[in-house]
């Protein structure tokens, strides 16, 4: 799933998924605006089939938090 | 002009007024309402119970059907989203974030919802949430804005859902409106056009900026900070952009907005206060009533999508 998560990161972002780790934060590491947090989550609810409510965003700021969040 | 938005909000004309923080009051809005298309009162950051008495003003002025423009951000917000069910408000639309934890609550009181968005993904995840129609706003718009185009961004959240999409950002006449229905739009909204009205309560030293403004005035401050806001540049904006450059701190640059729009609106401080407006300001040429902007603008835009291309 880590794989998987950080091929959408990529390609949401346009950066290369080989600098992307566990610990990447979206806004502070990568810059992303909520734009790009609500096109990754879009893109995340399709991939692995769970809507994520707005109040848990907060919760996902990293690639790691992102991975907890859905195998939960 | 009948489209699924005026059957959806009982309105003559699909015609939307902008969430103007201090601009958007009741006497704007009840002007816009009256002379048949939504007007609205812009929540902002200002205090509830604010919001609440200007609503039941607009209700002394008319019975057409209006709204409550709530800043999802906005500390006020939960207040607000309860006021607006309490008030039996028609009509709210949303910005600056998701209205999703409200849903439930304004679906069930009857309410139409419209968020405000600036991305496809956006636009989809509200329709699937339940809102009844999108505005569509391109970074042309004044205030708060996002970097894709009005003109790329509609036809591709028309295309990507299924409620009316209600196109905003860079329209102030009936070729505006005209071009935004070509790209698959079925209303509009527009904020600068009805700052230059008789009935807007704000400063004069502000309309004559807009009537003033030429095609290149306006600057966007915060591309730094991530909250991009689109003004008419004046000593304000250009010292913004200069501390940005310089890489000032956020709470530097904070400072300068502070109050900033309230100082340009009522105080009419247009040197040093934020005289947001959209870039379509230098088009805007005169200061009319409500009602007779929206039906110049409408009939053109009827007599353009008729495919006469003379009228003026």
């Amino acid at each position: 799933m880590l794989e998987q998560v950080k091929e959408i990161v990529a390609e949401a972002l346009g950066v290369e998924k080989d600098t992307l780790t566990e610990n990447t934060n979206f806004k502070e590491d990568l810059n992303a605006d909520s734009l790009d947090l609500f096109e990754m989550i879009m893109t995340f609810e399709e991939e692995f089939g769970k809507e994520i409510p707005a109040e848990d965003l907060e919760k996902i700021t990293t690639i790691g938090a992102v991975v907890a969040y859905l195998e939960a | 002009m009948k489209t699924r938005l005026t059957e959806i909000l009982g309105l003559k004309y699909p015609v939307i007024q902008g969430g103007m923080a201090w601009v958007a009051e009741s006497h704007l809005a009840s002007a816009v309402s009256k002379a048949g298309g939504l007007g609205l009162i812009a929540a902002a950051s200002a205090p509830a119970e604010w919001v609440r008495e200007q609503i039941r003003e607009v209700r002394k002025h008319t019975n057409c059907p209006f709204g409550v423009n709530i800043m999802m951000i906005s500390p006020n917000a939960d207040d607000v989203a309860k006021i607006v069910v309490e008030e039996n408000v028609p009509v709210v639309t949303t910005g600056a974030g998701t209205p999703e934890k409200y849903m439930t609550m304004w679906k069930e009181a009857g309410i139409k919802v419209i968020p405000v968005v600036a991305s496809v993904a956006m636009a989809k995840r509200m329709e699937r949430c339940g809102a009844d129609a999108i505005v569509a706003e391109g970074t042309e718009a004044g205030g708060h804005i996002g970097e894709n185009t009005t003109m790329v961004l509609v036809p591709q959240i028309v295309d990507s859902v299924q409620i009316p999409v209600i196109a905003a950002g860079g329209i102030a006449d009936g070729r505006g409106v005209a071009a935004a229905f070509m790209l698959g739009a079925e209303g509009v909204q527009m904020g600068t056009r009805f700052v230059a009205t008789n009935e807007a309560e704000v400063h004069e030293n502000y309309k004559q900026c807009i009537i003033r403004a030429k095609d290149i005035d306006s600057r966007v401050t915060g591309r730094a900070t991530g909250h991009p806001v689109r003004a008419l540049r004046n000593k304000m904006t250009t010292e913004y952009i200069r501390l940005e450059k310089e890489g000032a701190s956020f709470e530097e640059l904070e400072h300068l907005t502070l109050g900033s729009l309230r100082k340009a609106v009522v105080d009419g401080d247009v040197k040093e206060g934020s005289v947001m407006a959209g870039q379509i300001a230098g088009l805007i040429a005169d200061i009319k009533p409500c009602k007779e902007a929206i039906e110049s603008i409408v009939s053109q835009a009827e007599a353009l999508l008729k495919g006469d291309q003379n009228h003026e």
